[in-house]
């Protein structure tokens, strides 16, 4: 895969993980269920990864590759926390809808 | 043929990731995320990032989403569960994300980005490289992310577990 650099121009990489990322954030404000806004928390995660290793790969240095370690650290542990939190509030109310603790808006 | 290959994944990834956005059952996101991240995976590998590539699916479809799985799993949420906003929200989320996304790409055109030349060696997604600069330049937040760790557990156990009437 060495030619890959050559044959896909940098902009493509910073198109895809932005409407990546969009699609995290459109799913963020689409969804009421709490489990698939935090799915699409790492979805827009995972768009900063791809554009962090993409700009790492260009530039030859491989700073960006070890950023990505510590999101992905601090993603499992937000998962992990969030999963938690979401098991303790269903216990409680029985339901996953957002709409149930809308007393934390304020 | 890369650009073919990039093309193909590319296209995957939006797909599985609308998938996962438009889904009616939790249960085909959570498996629409796990195809995304395959993917995403694809992409590091195109981009020489070879150690990244097999850390994402360990950590990613390995951890994370049996996590999220098993969750779904025992809070039982299926389609009839779901909850739905209404037309008008949704909507308005399409409309602001995809305004979102034009102010991006128009703020990035609009970049000035320094030249830098292709690097001739590509070596630098190989486990040699990236673990060198872990454990010499970013030794003290390598470390720092295992207190993180230790507290996410922590905390997790603590809030999972059922509190005594």
């Amino acid at each position: 895969m060495e030619n890959t650099l050559q044959a896909v121009p940098q902009n493509w990489y910073l198109v895809l993980s932005t409407f990546l990322f969009c699609i995290g954030v459109m799913g963020v404000l689409f969804r009421r269920n709490a489990i698939i806004i935090l799915m699409c928390i790492e979805l827009m995660l995972n768009s900063v990864n791809l554009l962090l290793v993409s700009f790492s790969a260009y530039s030859g240095n491989s700073d960006g590759q070890v950023f990505v370690f510590f999101i992905m650290v601090v993603a499992a542990a937000e998962v992990a926390v969030g999963l938690a939190l979401l098991m303790s509030i269903y216990r409680n109310v029985a339901s996953t809808d957002i709409n149930v603790l809308n007393k934390l808006k304020w | 043929m890369s650009l073919y290959l990039f093309l193909t994944l590319a296209i995957l990834t939006i797909i599985s990731a609308l998938a996962v956005v438009f889904s009616k059952n939790p249960m085909y996101s959570v498996l629409w995320l796990i195809v995304c991240f395959f993917t995403v995976a694809g992409h590091y590998v195109l981009l020489n990032a070879q150690f990244l590539a097999i850390v994402h699916l360990i950590v990613y479809a390995g951890a994370i989403m049996v996590l999220f799985l098993f969750v779904v799993m025992l809070l039982n949420l299926n389609a009839e569960t779901e909850p739905h906003k209404s037309n008008l929200t949704k909507i308005a989320s399409a409309i602001s994300a995809g305004l979102f996304f034009v102010v991006l790409i128009a703020s990035m055109r609009a970049t000035e980005l320094g030249e830098f030349s292709l690097p001739n060696k590509s070596n630098i997604g190989f486990v040699e490289q990236v673990g060198k600069k872990l454990f010499t330049d970013f030794l003290l937040p390598f470390e720092i992310s295992s207190v993180l760790f230790l507290s996410a557990m922590i905390g997790s156990v603590l809030l999972a577990k059922k509190e005594k009437k």
